[in-house]
């Protein structure tokens, strides 16, 4: 309906008739989920919002035609929990007038809902001129016309059979009943956002973007002790199609206590050693507190550095703009103008990358028409860069934006959120194991577990899915109760060595929180196995 | 426009039911307009109004359940969602734990919804977060908040002729004020239904005495310490335990609430003997909705009575597989207090810290329900009954098992979040780290 009333109301009825006939369903079916909405009509809706805008007063504005799908398949043991495929659809309108931002949502995406929806923006943002202290000042941004951008995906996950993905989950859940796990849960997410972006610069952008998480929990009771242990996955969310869930021996590191994987995920074998590892995990012996050396993978690393160089390098939050809620920074202006501020040793090097391949946040152009690309933000271990978007730009003396800016959704409003935020590879080459055979007395961490942090990023705590001991360069066994605790600046100034290339894998999460109201966002992060020295380590068990 | 009535949402309900060709069909129909105000470096940053509106039905034939949602409300778009479950459905695996759906149910009318909090605009909330900056203006402080109000409606209908429908208002305001020089933070936040109660100026003036009052900060060593909870600290660390209230994974051995050989610690002295602790959507003070999402009728529940548990909360399946009666969880929780003051819990205690909240609190483990976190925008030390100076935030690692076996005192209850919590005294509550952060 809203479709027909659209083309009715656009005069382009004629060639409307041979659209897909799902272009403006808001439905669910895995073959209308392949079918995107025609871009002529995406940029025909665009229109009618850049040029209401601009009638009513908006010096600047942009809109976003979003189409985002998500699958969940959650198993548990031999059955399926849940098959839910969604769609949200609709338009997000952003303006500015009077030098302040205004912005509006809508999923009637006819003409008038457009229409006033649009002039809703432009009474929002008349309205917060007025409390304004100076109005807005947006990098200069140059349009690029009618362009569009893919995830380079070999499979569409929303393409496979369903009945292929349920059984590779509940083959999964057979692999760890066999192992003697109690409980396992197995979840199969997938995600692709259509996104069509149009401002008053110029752009139509049109891109397709594709995300991939498998993962699970396998739980192990020891009922006598009234204990219970767990391992999750150690695969990684990825901005990859189905292609990720085929394994492929080239993309597997074997040799240490876990198999590692670095673009092909097999999640059979991973499920197997799960079972192997809370076996273990049951019968590990408490550390004991004090310091340690850590070797760390990259299934764990990720969210470290995450948490400790990616939050903190957010301009936004340098600046203030999420204190009331995620937080501000210990990374002050200060510290990045001086050019000498010592975040790290000289082993840290810290890229952010809104390109890299498989990375789950790649993307062409950023929510507000930015072209992305890759900069330093810690250089031989100094603070050079933050990440920032196009108001923001001019505050930093950027002259353009690093294309940092991403809503959720369209009725979200884009903010500035982390790009991938990685650590390069050593130069030198070393391999894991061989990293290993250097320590005296260590522990080598795989996987995320618990993670906290203080809202300036200076003091955290994260402990791991499995933590081996290493004694005089051998692993011994696993150690329980194991968490970290750190301050930022003197943790990255603790690392000593890095692995190679061959090393290098990503690790990413699908839902880092930010914003009011909150907002969720797919960001990954790289790194090769690394090493910390001395790290302060604490026992976690308790008894209740 | 997204706010539909009750006879309207029925109407769409009863239609969608009529497409239904399986042999169970379950329908929900949810709508919001959430209008919000943000602001940062004493300036509004963003603000916006957004309505939503979405169906869903989960269709099932035998045990094989498919569900498919949509936002478009034409006839034809509400027939192919129909077909498109029913669809889903068929491709579907069976479900052993499929429960069939319930039949019609009587559930008490509900307190949630308040008019004049539904009839907010933009410029209610640019005049409210005005009086904000007013406080941090005046007072040369720095702030950055946020202001929500919605107006939700609610509903399910299925084929065994339940039906069911809540309208709800909600208003929730936070503010963090900052001195120039970045050595002093200060917080508040507070949710209400109803738009009056809501005071932003004087909120706002207790933010900015916080940020004051901790500008600069001594270090004391991380320990074992007697601490204060404000009533939004002491929620911050209740969430996790109340999520644990569910009889499944506790029979399954897998929580905190599992008894050491199999079964649950049902029945058991868990707490200290001053800890009770009850949810009553019908408390006027913190009204929730009268059904659960399942249509099981939602009352008032006692959880923990003297310390010792009384319920665990199970689904409509395990209470069928332990000859249970099913008893939804309700996120209008009241944990019972006295009469005392903030200011005589302080009073009280000779040597100790207040926290006004915390932060980032994530489990480290889900057996002992061990906690770590940090406190935030205002920690001081407390000493002879007088708060002395403020100090350095630490990092916690403590479970709220052991906090609610240590509780000295608990004060009156106040809204925080959904709930009614009280301000606590606590002994021996571990801080294990200090941070620099302000």
């Amino acid at each position: 309906m809203k479709r027909r009333d659209f083309l009715y109301l656009t005069g382009i009825g004629t060639s409307a008739a041979i659209l897909p006939s799902l272009a403006f369903g808001k439905l669910i079916s895995v073959e209308e989920a392949l079918t995107p909405v025609d871009v002529a009509l995406k940029k025909k809706m665009a229109d009618v919002a850049l040029n209401t805008a601009k009638a009513n007063g908006a010096s600047y504005a942009d809109v976003r035609v979003g189409r985002y799908l998500n699958q969940v398949i959650a198993t548990r043991e031999k059955r399926v929990d849940n098959i839910a495929n969604s769609e949200s659809y609709g338009m997000g309108i952003r303006v500015i007038a009077n030098g302040a931002w205004g912005f509006a949502a809508t999923n009637n995406l006819d003409k008038d809902s457009i229409a006033k929806a649009t002039k809703l923006a432009v009474a929002i943002a008349k309205g917060n001129a007025k409390i304004m202290t100076e109005p807005v000042q947006l990098a200069p941004q140059k349009g690029f016309g009618e362009v569009s951008w893919k995830t380079p995906i070999e499979t569409n996950a929303f393409s496979v059979p369903m009945a292929e993905k349920v059984d590779l989950l509940l083959s999964v859940n057979n692999e760890a009943l066999k192992g003697g796990a109690k409980y396992i849960n197995s979840n199969l997410f997938m995600v692709n956002e259509q996104k069509y972006f149009a401002s008053t610069d110029g752009s139509y952008i049109d891109q397709d973007i594709h995300r991939i998480w498998p993962t699970f929990t396998l739980t192990k009771i020891d009922a006598v002790a009234g204990k219970f242990e767990t391992r999750n996955a150690l695969s990684a969310p990825m901005g990859m199609g189905y292609e990720y869930l085929q394994p492929l021996d080239s993309e597997k590191i074997k040799g240490g206590p876990v198999t590692m994987y670095k673009k092909r995920y097999d999640m059979l074998e991973d499920v197997r050693e799960a079972a192997v590892h809370v076996d273990e995990k049951l019968k590990a012996k408490p550390i004991a507190p004090g310091k340690y050396d850590l070797v760390l993978d990259p299934s764990h690393l990720f969210l470290t550095i995450h948490e400790s160089v990616g939050h903190p390098t957010e301009l936004d939050r340098v600046l203030g703009y999420e204190a009331n809620y995620a937080g501000t920074s210990f990374l002050t202006l200060d510290k990045w103008e001086s050019k000498k501020f010592n975040f790290g040793s000289k082993e840290v090097n810290i890229v952010a990358d809104k390109l890299e391949t498989g990375s789950l946040g790649a993307v062409g152009y950023d929510d507000e028409g930015v072209k992305c690309g890759k900069w330093d933000i810690i250089k031989d271990g100094i603070l050079v860069n933050y990440q920032t978007i196009r108001d923001q730009a001019h505050i930093i003396g950027e002259k353009a934006s690093q294309g940092c800016c991403y809503a959720d959704s369209w009725d979200s409003i884009q903010f500035q959120r982390m790009p991938n935020v990685s650590l390069s590879p050593g130069t030198a080459p070393l391999s894991a194991a061989d990293m290993v055979k250097n320590v005296e007395k260590g522990i080598y961490m795989f996987g995320r577990n618990s993670y906290s942090i203080d809202q300036q990023r200076y003091n955290f705590q994260f402990s791991a899915q499995i933590a081996y001991e290493i004694k005089e360069g051998k692993i011994v066994g696993m150690f329980k109760d194991a968490a970290y605790q750190a301050n930022t600046q003197e943790f990255w100034n603790s690392c000593v060595q890095r692995c190679d290339k061959n090393d290098y894998r990503l690790g990413g999460t699908f839902s880092d929180g930010k914003g009011q109201p909150s907002q969720a966002s797919a960001v990954s992060h790289g790194s090769p196995t690394t090493r910390f020295n001395g790290v302060n380590v604490i026992n976690t068990g308790r008894k209740i | 426009m997204a706010i539909l009535s009750k006879e309207e949402a029925q109407a769409i309900l009863k239609k969608v039911l009529s497409y239904s060709k399986s042999d169970a069909c379950e329908v929900s129909l949810n709508g919001s307009d959430e209008g919000n105000i943000r602001y940062a470096r004493n300036a509004v940053s963003t603000a916006g109004q957004i309505d939503v509106m979405s169906l869903s039905v989960s269709s099932t034939f035998g045990k094989k359940t498919g569900t498919a949602t949509i936002n478009e409300f034409d006839d034809a778009s509400l027939k192919k969602v129909v077909e498109r479950a029913e669809e889903l459905a068929k491709l579907a695996p069976e479900n052993p734990e499929y429960m069939p759906p319930l039949g019609p149910q009587t559930f008490a009318e509900s307190l949630t919804y308040n008019a004049k909090t539904a009839a907010m605009n933009p410029e209610t909330r640019a005049d409210m977060v005005a009086k904000s900056l007013s406080v941090s203006k005046g007072a040369n402080l720095e702030a950055a908040g946020f202001l929500v109000n919605s107006n939700r409606f609610s509903s399910i209908m299925n084929s065994k002729g339940l039906f069911a429908y809540n309208k709800s208002t909600n208003v929730s305001f936070s503010v963090t004020m900052r001195n120039q020089q970045g050595t002093g933070s200060g917080y508040v936040e507070q949710d209400f239904n109803n738009l009056d109660k809501m005071d932003t100026l004087a909120l706002s003036k207790i933010a900015a005495s916080k940020a004051n009052g901790s500008a600069g900060a001594k270090a004391i060593e991380p320990g074992k310490y007697t601490v204060i909870l404000e009533p939004l600290a002491a929620s911050d660390m209740l969430g996790n335990l109340f999520r644990g209230f569910d009889a499944r994974s506790a029979d399954e051995g897998r929580s905190f609430m599992s008894k050491k050989g199999g079964g649950t610690r049902l029945g058991e002295q868990l707490f200290s003997e001053n800890v009770n602790i009850y949810s009553d959507p019908l408390n006027p003070e913190v009204p929730g909705s009268t059904w659960s999402g399942d249509g099981l009728p939602v009352t008032k529940t006692q959880w923990v009575e003297n310390g010792v548990v009384k319920n665990l909360s199970y689904s409509r399946y395990w209470a069928s597989q332990k000859n249970k009666q099913p008893l939804p969880f309700s996120r209008s929780i009241v944990l019972e207090g006295g009469n005392q003051s903030l200011e005589d819990l302080i009073k009280s205690t000779e040597k100790g810290i207040l926290v006004t909240r915390f932060w980032y609190i994530r489990m480290v483990d889900p057996q002992t329900l061990l906690l770590t976190g940090l406190t935030r925008d205002g920690t001081f030390y407390i000493e002879n009954g007088e708060i002395k100076f403020p100090i350095k935030n630490f990092r916690f690692n403590e479970s709220p098992v052991i906090m609610l076996n240590n509780v000295e005192a608990l004060g009156k209850p106040v809204r925080t979040g959904s709930g009614l919590i009280p301000p606590m005294k606590i002994r021996d509550f571990t801080f294990s780290s200090l941070s620099d952060a302000i």
